[in-house]
């Protein structure tokens, strides 16, 4: 077991109220695992994760409960220790490559950086290895590439770019926060192609975060649905594509677009939008939304349940 | 690279030139600004006028009087005075710079260095008691002008308290040349430095600090926490970078300006003989030659500091290199 959450909540005082962001969210990783999280944006999934990461660095939020990287636990530890796991253990690639690097240095200086903060190795034995990483995330010409700044590559060369930094310490676990969103599509499936490759080269287990269930069936060995900061359906990509339990993972499914048999006139949309975290409903939260709800549902909250398949809702409960 | 160089040179000389266009005619050429009029006096007669005109060569077109003027400050150096006939203009902008320049430049020096070291400081203690503290230092910093600071500074440094062990070592005002008495001229320099560097290093200091903590809220920043760097080093080597931008653009502007002119007031609390008062006299006298030869040093100042600014922006922001 690589990585272990337990019971994961995160607040953040606010001018309008406490909101909670995460309520209660736990999850296991194997090693060299791919876990999909799978959510709208606002459900959770990225605070969750740059929990796991020491990122929140916003002096009004609080985190509770556990999280354990091999067994040691990260929520509580000083800063100093977490800098020490951070990117050298456990790494991650950004949304935005755009954004995501340094504008004023080079592509090969800012990996060396990262190497050279973890290995007491020299400028040189770094630079070399910053070379090796580049052809490994397929550069065509390495020893070039990293004498140019970001704004000199394209978007996918960045995004390239940041894994090979992301890689650069042979991290045990990658956190990936939507990778390619911000790509379009052909270099999406180039991204994704590496992450796999990496994968089985490096032995690092991933967590893949992303709102398109189409980059999880692809991807993903195991999938987690995240609604209003909960989860609300775990289980391996094949249970979760073929059996979606959760009316919020059905919902979902049944807006993609089929690419055989008869096109339906509408997709079909989840109607209304998600909850405000400051004004949850009582009850489940997708209560409001959901086709399937009945008196239990605004009463109290439904849990998750036990298995490796396991969804959170009465409905499922009962069946 | 040399290309570029040249031709941001011929934009310099371009600037210039029509910068003493503007200033010639508007003294030269406006209605109603007849330097004759004013060198003849209040009550002279159409005769003496006309004397007048002709022997300072106000009767020649406008541009044979331009070109003559640039070619006597910029060539023979030989313009004299309007008002103090046989003062000749060039050789005292001359011997003025030296004062300018000294004042201006250990003001900047302790100025951005200050700011710098307070700038930075607020941002890493943001919201704390010494971040408070900075600032609120920094705000009566800008709010205290210099011609007041500066007699309250020679108020205690020269009379109030001067025999105290703190302040015997001031010397009385003016200015020693650097070539004669090194020290003299560090020991009466000291106390102008201070009065006009107090204004600058509140404002940079502000601005620096604003900059910094914006640059801290990047996409870069977190991803330079995600490497596992220590928070100096993400502060002094991804955010301060960045942040000096908008410091390198106001000191070129300030720097320019203050070397052309702008430390008037310092210059008169000290008796410093420098650019601004020798500008002030002129403007005072209506000395028109003075008046050019001066603005065309400013200009001159100015120019360069743009110049010197682009190029440090070229060093600081590869994304500025042409590729």
């Amino acid at each position: 077991m690589i990585l272990s959450v337990r019971d994961l909540r995160v607040s953040f005082r606010t001018h309008d109220g406490p909101v909670r962001a995460i309520d209660g969210v736990s999850f296991d990783l194997e090693e060299s695992e791919i876990l999909g999280v799978v959510g709208e944006s606002g459900s959770g999934k990225t605070v969750s994760l740059l929990a796991v990461m020491g990122l929140i660095t916003d002096p009004n939020a609080t985190i509770e409960g556990s999280i354990r990287y091999k067994g040691r636990e990260l929520v509580g530890l000083p800063p100093r220790e977490l800098r020490r796991l951070r990117g050298n253990e456990i790494a991650m690639i950004f949304q935005d490559p755009m954004t995501a690097l340094t504008p004023v240095y080079t592509i090969g200086w800012q990996i060396a950086e990262q190497i050279r903060a973890h290995r007491g190795v020299s400028k040189a034995k770094a630079m070399a290895r910053v070379e090796e990483l580049l052809a490994e995330v397929n550069f065509p010409n390495p020893r070039e590439a990293m004498s140019r700044y970001p704004h000199q590559l394209s978007g996918g060369m960045r995004q390239r770019a940041v894994i090979a930094m992301a890689l650069s310490c042979d991290p045990a676990l990658l956190v990936a926060d939507e990778p390619t969103t911000a790509l379009d599509v052909t270099v999406q499936a180039g991204i994704l192609d590496l992450v796999r490759k990496l994968r089985a080269t490096h032995k690092s287990a991933v967590v893949f975060i992303t709102h398109d269930m189409g980059v999880v069936s692809e991807l993903a060995d195991r999938v987690m649905v995240m609604y209003a900061g909960r989860v609300v359906e775990r289980g391996t990509r094949t249970e979760l594509f073929s059996d979606p339990r959760h009316p919020y993972t059905r919902a979902l499914l049944g807006s993609i677009p089929p690419l055989t048999g008869q096109k339906p006139r509408r997709l079909p949309a989840i109607p209304g939008s998600p909850p405000s975290l400051l004004r949850l409903p009582q009850g489940c939260a997708f209560g409001p939304r959901c086709p399937v709800r009945y008196e239990p549902c605004e009463a109290d909250k439904p849990g998750l349940g036990k298995g490796a398949h396991a969804a959170a809702c009465f409905r499922v409960a009962q069946a | 690279m040399f290309y570029a160089i040249l031709r941001r040179f011929g934009q310099m000389l371009f600037v210039m030139f029509g910068i003493s266009v503007i200033v010639f005619l508007i003294f030269f050429a406006t209605p109603g600004a007849d330097p004759a009029a004013r060198i003849a006096g209040r009550n002279a007669s159409p005769e003496v006028l006309a004397a007048v005109r002709h022997s300072f060569g106000f009767d020649q077109p406008l541009y044979v009087q331009y070109t003559r003027m640039m070619e006597k400050i910029f060539v023979t150096g030989d313009l004299t005075s309007f008002v103090n006939r046989g003062w000749k203009v060039v050789p005292a902008v001359l011997d003025s710079i030296p004062v300018t320049l000294s004042l201006v430049f250990g003001a900047a020096i302790l100025w951005v260095v200050v700011s710098i070291i307070i700038g930075i400081a607020a941002a890493a203690t943001r919201d704390s008691w010494l971040d408070k503290l900075l600032m609120a230092l920094g705000l009566l910093g800008i709010s205290m002008p210099v011609y007041w600071l500066g007699e309250v500074m020679n108020l205690i440094t020269q009379s109030r308290y001067h025999d105290s062990w703190a302040f015997s070592w001031v010397p009385p005002l003016g200015y020693k040349n650097f070539s004669d008495d090194p020290k003299g001229w560090f020991l009466t320099l000291v106390i102008p430095w201070i009065t006009l560097a107090i204004l600058y290093i509140g404002i940079y200091g502000r601005v620096l600090r604003a900059a910094i903590i914006e640059s801290m809220q990047e996409d870069y920043i977190r991803t330079a926490r995600a490497k596992g760097l220590s928070e100096t080093r993400i502060l002094f080597r991804h955010a301060l970078r960045t942040s000096l931008i908008a410091f390198v653009t106001l000191f070129g502007l300030d720097f320019g300006a203050l070397v052309g002119g702008s430390a008037l007031l310092t210059e008169v609390v000290f008796g410093l003989h420098g650019i601004g008062k020798l500008t002030y006299d002129a403007l005072q006298n209506l000395d028109l030659p003075m008046i050019m030869a001066t603005v065309m040093y400013a200009s001159m100042f100015v120019v360069i500091a743009n110049a010197v600014v682009d190029f440090v922006y070229i060093l600081l922001d590869p994304r500025l290199r042409a590729s």
